[in-house]
């Protein structure tokens, strides 16, 4: 048998082929995120734009009208009878109805917002076949560029939400289950040192934390182009301080539960607010003015920021400085108050 | 063998503990003295406050009141220097049921600073063709044989042992006996808590008996059973049986107990009494179909000090 190392070390150490040898915990760590990953990935890949539904009402002068929409590359057209018009309109089916004139009427609900691009639509294409001729003649630059898209926002808030959800759940859980096991109780009974406990779980995040990243950010690159544009440094550090600000909070929520029922609930409290505050999924700019520098003091906040500004915006250091501070700062004060508070029976 | 208490410093002293829960007494005024290199026994049913009082000891549960000297030193000013020199087996201690034997030996032997050689105890513990297999797949015995290792790879002064055998089968509660003997004999102190007489009998040097938070006997096992008015259980069948009446008129009985068929004798004296019931028996015309007698344990002590049994108390 080999001589044991340090305490911090064997604790580290057992924490991390405890982990491997639990397959579920593997999956959601590593796994889970992917899959995620795929499915946003392909509900928001690049395509063509959307046409926009619309219809023309039969009677006199339709088929014409009907000729004249259809070479719009925006609109795609159908030919309704009146009453089968007016359904299609109300249930949503079509943007836009015209009912040909002189002078042609256009239905719409004008608080549908595809309602007005369609009126646009329709109204210049009927406009020129009636013979309108336009003064300026613009030239159109559709922008594809990488950075720009959906999945270039997504994906570092995918990570973001990951290394919060690995990090609080992984945590809260094991402390719970070693809780109601008598584990901490039995633990504390040796000269261990208490830190040393809550700080080789924190260690042992790390190890997984190279895999988790590397699939997530390797998977984006290869799957949908997403690059690093900033310094891989500057990723690492906000990663890092990302992690031990989860880690130190995951230890604080699970601080005093003595059930995995009590701890679920305090993880869904802590994390729900930042699932929809922070960012992830569209920008936290649609929440009034007032309520952002609340919002940008949440830690998912500053993490999803840093990693948006080191990978899509390619800043450096520098650029994420604030951040990776407030990381560190919930990371300390969440790590001091759990091991204050911490119950160890 | 008479008994000589040692004469070296106490390695645990108690006074006046008290401890509740909610309106709960557990612990009601305990006093405890165990003397260095001694096996002592806390004896009792469950919900006696055996437990509550050994994790006060072991400085995991603060007492409501009370002094607790633990090595020379109180939980105050001890802290983890005193934990260097104690082995701690709580009831039912779970490990980590993924890791194996021997890295869950490994782990606890890094937090002591001096211990025994992990492969020594493993050796010690016949815990050898399991030292890779995981937690969850050892039988109970395995468990609580490792538990125990855990205790002893500090190389511990003073060991704690919370109903080390419950729910084992004899053959590994044999096996734990003489792991403890084997400590004992090498100079250590232990206090255990148990609701086996055999246990008690077997391993204690002295034993409190705990009832309601309170010790309501100590000595050692001889001393504690001598004090019982009638020493000796003699069980016997007849056929037909005798009548009560008949049996409480016999020399030397202090209590009858009709158990079915077969009739227990609490007695003084075995030479007064069997006679006796032989001499009845023969004038009733009942004919003997079995006499067993055996000293009286720790166990009819209990009931005859709170008129219930250990088990079902």
């Amino acid at each position: 048998m080999r001589r044991p190392m340090p305490p911090l070390a064997e604790l580290a150490l057992v924490r991390t082929k405890e982990f491997v040898r639990e397959p579920e915990a593997v999956f959601w760590v590593l796994v889970f995120p992917l899959i995620l990953a795929v499915g946003l990935g392909l509900a928001f890949r690049s395509r063509p734009p959307d046409r926009i539904p619309v219809a023309v009402a039969e009677g006199p002068g339709a088929g014409a009208a009907a000729a004249a929409l259809s070479r719009s590359p925006a609109l795609a057209v159908s030919t309704l009878s009146p009453g089968d018009g007016r359904e299609a309109l109300r249930t949503g089916r079509i943007a836009l109805l015209v009912e040909p004139g002189p002078p042609p009427t256009y239905r719409l609900d004008p608080t549908r917002p595809d309602a007005r691009a369609a009126r646009l639509e329709v109204d210049d294409a009927l406009q020129r076949a009636a013979g309108r001729t336009d003064p300026l003649r613009p030239r159109e630059e559709p922008v594809t560029e990488p950075g720009a898209r959906y999945i270039d926002f997504l994906l570092p808030g995918l990570l973001g939400l990951n290394l919060m959800g690995t990090g609080m759940w992984g945590l809260g859980f094991t402390v719970v289950t070693a809780r109601t096991k008598k584990l901490l109780k039995r633990l504390v009974a040796t000269p261990m040192r208490k830190r040393d406990y809550l700080l080789a779980l924190v260690l042992a995040r790390l190890v997984f934390l190279v895999a988790e990243v590397t699939a997530l950010v390797g998977f984006g690159w290869l799957a949908f182009g997403v690059a690093v544009r900033g310094p891989f440094v500057a990723l690492a550090l906000a990663i890092l301080a990302g992690t031990f600000a989860f880690a130190g909070l995951g230890l604080l929520v699970a601080a005093r539960a003595r059930t995995v029922e009590g701890v679920s609930g305090l993880m869904n409290v802590v994390m729900l607010p930042m699932w929809l505050l922070s960012g992830t999924f569209f920008s936290y700019e649609r929440f009034p003015e007032a309520a952002r520098p609340w919002i940008r003091l949440l830690p998912l906040t500053a993490l999803n920021d840093a990693l948006r500004a080191v990978m899509t915006e390619g800043h450096g250091l520098g650029g994420v400085l604030p951040e990776l501070v407030l990381l560190c700062v919930w990371a300390a004060v969440s790590f001091g108050l759990a091991l204050r508070l911490f119950r160890w029976s | 063998m008479p008994y000589h208490p040692p004469v070296r410093e106490a390695a645990i002293r108690c006074r006046g503990l008290r401890k509740s829960y909610g309106d709960v007494r557990a612990v009601d005024g305990l006093d405890l003295e165990v003397a260095r290199g001694e096996c002592f026994g806390l004896l009792g049913p469950n919900g006696a406050g055996k437990t509550t009082t050994i994790e006060i000891l072991e400085g995991l549960t603060g007492a409501d009141g009370g002094e607790v000297e633990v090595l020379g030193s109180t939980w105050h000013d001890g802290g983890s220097r005193l934990r260097e020199r104690l082995g701690i087996s709580l009831q039912e201690t779970q490990l980590a049921e993924k890791l194996t034997v021997e890295e869950t030996l490994l782990l606890f032997r890094s937090f002591y600073p001096q211990g025994r050689d992990p492969e020594e105890v493993v050796a010690a513990l016949s815990l050898g063709e399991k030292r890779h297999a995981r937690v969850g797949k050892l039988s109970g015995g395995q468990r609580q044989r490792l538990a125990v290792a855990c205790a002893l790879v500090g190389d511990p002064e003073l060991l704690f042992l919370d109903e080390p055998t419950t729910g084992l089968d004899p053959q590994s509660r044999r096996e734990l006996w003489a792991v403890v003997e084997r400590f004992k004999a090498s100079g250590g102190t232990v206090l255990l808590t148990t609701h086996y007489m055999e246990e008690a009998e077997r391993l204690c040097d002295r034993v409190a008996i705990v009832d309601h938070g309170r010790v309501i006997a100590l000595g050692t096992p001889d001393e504690l059973v001598a004090r019982l008015h009638a020493p000796h259980v003699l069980e016997f069948q007849t056929d037909p049986p005798l009548p009560p009446s008949l049996l409480r008129s016999l020399p030397g009985v202090a209590e009858e107990h009709v158990n079915g068929s077969s009739t227990a004798l609490a007695v003084r004296s075995l030479a007064e009494t069997v006679p006796a019931l032989l001499a009845s028996a023969d004038a009733a015309g009942a004919r003997l179909v079995s006499l067993a007698t055996h000293r009286a344990t720790l166990e009819d002590l209990f009931v005859a000090l709170t008129g219930r049994h250990l088990r079902d108390a």
